[in-house]
């Protein structure tokens, strides 16, 4: 399958790509970018007139539900829903069910993908067997199976002896870890950020100390075992500062966090919307505008969906005994590019936090649109408003606070392995 | 505050009874002034009126509660409804059955007004915002949230005491960090616009921001007790309490116990309010409990004049009485 990709606004930041032009494709590559190859005879063509072409999106903590809680999401279904949204790979945390502490488990969850072909799942695995704090997993094997790190996920580590031991033990091999600051024991059935509005509520709230605390209990342990390590879904504006001066000091953490986290704060929580009860917790204007700033100034390397689909029912009850999480995928672009409408990121920016950055995290090969890469491919018209509602969602999930809010950017062709799998001309409801 | 606040119809009439945030003065005034009017009811001996004939009232408790519960089932007596009263902790709910739909089978039952008590915050907003247009929730309690009745019903006593709210200046003590009852005598209490409002506790039982609630808060009994007109004591709910909020009974009865020696600082006038159930020798001394000042059984003799003011309220828009409205 040859591919032509005409006038598009190509933007590639990892190789400094920012201006108009063709780019083909060939045998799932890109083959050239400018004037055409010699000889080059397109199967297809696809106008890309005063549209946006850049890499397929990296999305660095999305669950898919499968295996285990398929009445949620499968693999299917929010494989195409990220095909829909430009995302090209996905990074699934390790906490299906089974637990993907094991090869086998990890194997499996690729290979559904792999069939499907929509997009790519790279695993987690588990830091520990079974997520239970105490043994740690066979990284080895894990990383074999292509597990691209490890996590404890929301989980929590014994002691910290153990962590210090599963840094070691991950960094032998090479591993990333992947760190969810909360310190248990001060969560205390928390479910709000803790300050005025949870005061005014009556919810048992989680104070910043929660991911304060850990964050620095981590960065000490990393600082002693040279571990690599990397920090997922940052709440507050102190932990990325906390972060941002372990750099300074040369330490090799990243952090992400996650779009809704810049954009939502606890004052939405104010009428028990259980749509915005997330983990960590919305915080207050103050978090958000700090998880802004840093995120312009790097010491918040990438920005991912923390996709969470869930049945309805899962979010009909009082809430504080509402399932957490947000149906994500659909809003990650969208989000992201409000930063840059806000004058918190360049356009160049808030692709990078969306493509090269978020592999070089994972240490995979995508995120580029060097010749000879892997066609995965994102063209999007950034002018285009669109709402999300019931017409237009593709996950399973229907839970998500921005439904009816009007977005800006909207995704008209995913390409995967140099194959179109979206194309919102043709779109279905799937 | 809220986008729009559901407690309320088109008229700015009362629809539900949820929080007594967002409702104004006139709202609050009208409601004890409803009240006054159905004390005199409760001292007749017909103790009934026909305002709610016809009507299905359900109590629909997952949590235990004897005073409460009872005096809304006597003051939907007085007002004429039928009555049913479900202890949802024994019942549906501990079979699995969701609150959802707990609601939805007794909605099609034709039930007019749900009296719902819930640990969790946020419970009896999540129902009106589920219920039938044609059906009133009325809030018993929510989790640490809110206790809108109780409220009420103290504003009521310190009313008949003090008469007018603006010169007072109101004390609450103990554990407002999970205190419905106190997270609604303060938003009460502001909206009546009382002079002061004094949130005294150590530390670990204060809320975080809770200044922003508009109160005062010392963490000295002696000092926070001088000089005001109105005391609220709170009980200590062991049952909310996580971790280590306090050393002992002991030491918190030394500190923040209610004495009639550190009561000797308040104004000579001074009247002294519990929600119950009390627990004495630990937050209240039994001669303070059961002294002059103490207006505690008022409250509870008040509650059911002021519950059947609201549920009234909350009807009003059913209500055909010849000659119109009644109250």
């Amino acid at each position: 399958m040859k591919l032509h990709i005409t006038g598009g606004h190509i933007i590639d930041p990892a190789n400094g790509l920012d201006s108009v032009e063709d780019l083909y494709i060939a045998e799932g590559k890109v083959i050239q970018i400018g004037g055409s190859p010699d000889g080059f005879t397109p199967d297809s063509v696809i106008e890309a007139k005063n549209q946006v072409v850049c890499p397929g999106l990296v999305d660095l903590r999305a669950q898919c539900r499968e295996p285990g809680q398929e009445y949620k999401a499968t693999i299917a279904s929010e494989t195409y829903a990220a095909a829909s949204a430009g995302i090209t790979t996905l990074c699934n945390p390790p906490d299906t069910d089974p637990i993907v502490d094991s090869a086998a488990v990890a194997a499996l969850i690729q290979r559904r993908a792999e069939r499907i072909g929509m997009a790519r799942i790279v695993p987690l695995g588990a830091l520990t067997k079974t997520l239970n704090g105490t043994q740690l997993s066979e990284m080895s094997a894990l990383k074999d199976a292509g597990c691209v790190g490890v996590s404890n996920d929301c989980y929590p580590v014994e002691n910290n002896l153990i962590m210090r031991r599963a840094l070691e033990y991950a960094a032998t091999f090479d591993l990333t870890v992947f760190i969810r600051a909360q310190d248990h024991g001060l969560i205390n059935n928390g479910c709000a950020h803790e300050g005025a509005v949870s005061t005014r509520l009556g919810l048992p709230g989680i104070p910043t100390a929660v991911e304060t605390v850990a964050v620095a209990t981590h960065l000490a342990l990393i600082e002693q075992t040279g571990a690599r390590a990397h920090f997922t879904l940052l709440s507050s504006e102190r932990a990325a500062q906390m972060i941002a001066r372990a750099q300074h000091d040369g330490l090799p953490v990243t952090a992400d966090v996650c779009a809704h986290q810049l954009h939502l704060t606890d004052n939405d929580v104010l009428d028990f919307d259980s749509l915005c009860h997330v983990s960590p917790p919305l915080r207050n204007q103050r978090d958000r505008d700090g998880l802004r700033r840093w995120l312009a100034h790097g010491a918040i390397t990438a920005i991912c969906s923390d996709h969470q689909p869930h049945e309805m029912d899962a979010k009909l009850a009082p809430f504080s005994a509402t399932a957490t999480g947000i149906s994500a995928l659909e809003t990650l672009l969208p989000l992201s590019l409000k930063m840059v409408d806000e004058g918190v990121l360049s356009l160049t920016a808030a692709i990078s936090c969306l493509t090269c950055r978020p592999a070089r995290i994972l240490g995979i090969d995508a995120g580029t649109l060097s010749i000879g890469a892997q066609a995965d491919i994102c063209i999007f018209n950034p002018d285009e408003h669109w709402i999300l509602n019931d017409e237009t969602v593709q996950s399973h999930g229907h839970n998500t606070p921005f439904f009816n809010w009007e977005m800006k950017g909207r995704v008209t062709h995913t390409l995967y392995r140099g194959n179109v799998v979206y194309s919102l001309q043709n779109t279905t409801k799937q | 505050m809220n986008k729009q606040n559901i407690q309320l119809d088109q008229d700015g009439g009362l629809r539900h009874f949820l929080t007594i945030e967002g409702l104004n003065r006139a709202l609050l005034t009208d409601i004890l002034d409803t009240a006054e009017s159905f004390t005199s009811i409760t001292e007749q001996t017909i103790k009934k009126v026909p305002l709610l004939r016809g009507k299905t009232i359900v109590n629909l408790f997952f949590e235990a509660s004897t005073r409460t519960r009872t005096t809304f089932e006597l003051a939907a007596k007085r007002l004429s409804a039928d009555v049913l009263n479900i202890d949802a902790s024994i019942s549906a709910a501990t079979k699995g059955e969701t609150l959802l739909d707990t609601l939805n089978n007794l909605e099609a039952m034709h039930c007019d007004m749900f009296v719902i008590r819930h640990p969790n915050s946020g419970a009896a907003h999540f129902i009106a915002q589920h219920a039938a247009p044609h059906v009133s929730i009325i809030n018993a309690g929510d989790g640490s949230h809110a206790h809108p009745t109780q409220a009420m019903l103290d504003m009521f006593t310190i009313r008949r005491h003090k008469g007018e709210f603006h010169n007072l200046c109101v004390a609450i003590v103990g554990d407002i960090m999970h205190s419905r009852v106190a997270r609604s005598q303060i938003h009460a209490l502001s909206t009546l616009g009382v002079k002061e409002i004094r949130a005294i506790a150590p530390r670990t039982l204060i809320p975080a921001e809770a200044e922003t609630l508009g109160v005062h808060i010392y963490n000295d009994l002696r000092e926070g007790l001088r000089d005001v007109d109105v005391v609220i004591m709170l009980r200590l709910q062991y049952e909310r309490m996580r971790g280590a909020s306090l050393p002992s009974e002991h030491e918190y009865y030394q500190l923040f116990g209610l004495t009639e020696d550190k009561l000797s600082l308040a104004c000579p006038d001074v009247i002294i309010m519990h929600p119950g159930p009390i627990n004495r020798g630990v937050e209240i001394e039994s001669a303070v409990a059961d002294g002059p000042r103490s207006v505690i059984l008022q409250q509870v003799a008040h509650g059911t004049a002021v519950r059947m003011a609201i549920m009234s309220r909350a009807m009003r828009h059913k209500i055909v009485v010849a000659g119109g409205e009644s109250s």
